[in-house]
């Protein structure tokens, strides 16, 4: 099956909240060797004027992934998982994500380039509060090898 | 509690930076169980992180590091650098090779050493901030392409 051209400029509206926990923020950055105390002690976090635990700037990689799984278990998608690439990854913070926030991803499927037999897909996520408050936006381009790629 | 634009002690100060500047450089040593870690922490459990077998079915030359863990781990010198790791407003970078990790497991030597280097690579008074350009190899070859982190800072 191939890729639905499509895709291109379909969203999927923001899904289930993503509760951001102290302990998740410590165990992400314990897993990309982070070792900032604001990632892990509160009192150094709120010394830097945060309300609670920085996350590490990757951090919003969870409920990007967690988006882009709509798009990936979409069955009209045609994306065969085990041939996807990740080519590139953007990171833009309207503010740092701390523990205690409740987030939502809305995903916007930007492009989508045939390429061979497979295809690039930039997707984007706009992470917001549930609230609304605008917090991350982040782009990401995947590669879906075709047959023989 | 100190006011939002006093730097804390150490942290760098836009005007006095120059474009060019290296900021640090440091090795991160990468074994099996760190792979499966991020596995754990970020929820991408797809094997050919953690399965050799399955990576080599799939052409891979055996087991490789996530893309994010690799963007995600670089990315501390430069929050190391800034003292607070909500300055940095803006992160990319392109994927270009993997990085292959041995199993050595049980034994002291790292399965893959992925190198770091930070050099300021642009300045913007206007927004407050300077660009970080980072520079990561594995095995002498890059394995990000335009790893870039814009980080905010106090004039």
């Amino acid at each position: 099956m191939s890729i639905n051209p499509d895709l291109q400029g379909r969203s999927y509206p923001a899904a289930e909240v993503y509760e951001v926990g102290r302990e998740k923020v410590r165990e992400f950055a314990r897993a990309v060797k982070a070792t900032h105390p604001a990632h892990f002690d509160v009192e150094a976090a709120q010394a830097l004027g945060h309300a609670d635990l920085v996350a590490p700037p990757t951090f919003a990689i969870i409920v990007a992934q967690r988006a882009d799984a709509q798009l990936i278990e979409d069955p009209e998608s045609g994306i065969d998982f085990s041939r996807v690439v990740h080519a590139d990854q953007r990171f833009t913070h309207h503010r740092p994500i701390v523990a205690g926030d409740r987030l939502v991803a809305e995903l916007h499927v930007d492009t989508v380039r045939g390429m061979g037999g497979g295809a690039m897909i930039t997707t984007r996520s706009e992470i917001t509060t549930v609230d609304g408050e605008k917090v991350a936006t982040t782009t990401s381009s995947i590669l879906v090898r075709g047959e023989g790629q | 509690m100190p006011a939002l634009n006093q730097p804390a002690l150490n942290q760098p100060v836009l005007n006095e930076l120059e474009k060019g500047q290296e900021i640090g450089r440091r090795v991160i040593d990468v074994n099996r169980v760190d792979l499966v870690k991020y596995a754990g922490a970020s929820g991408d459990f797809n094997p050919i992180h953690w399965n050799e077998a399955f990576a080599t079915s799939v052409e891979l030359p055996g087991v490789i590091a996530h893309g994010m863990f690799t963007m995600g781990s670089a990315v501390q010198l430069v929050t190391d650098w800034a003292g607070d790791p909500g300055a940095v407003v803006d992160y990319q970078t392109r994927f270009t090779k993997p990085v292959l990790v041995q199993d050595t497991t049980g034994t002291e030597e790292p399965g893959a050493q992925v190198e770091v280097a930070g050099v300021v690579g642009a300045l913007d008074e206007e927004a407050g901030t300077a660009r970080i350009d980072l520079t990561v190899t594995f095995d002498g070859q890059r394995v990000l392409m335009k790893a870039q982190a814009v980080v905010k800072l106090s004039a």
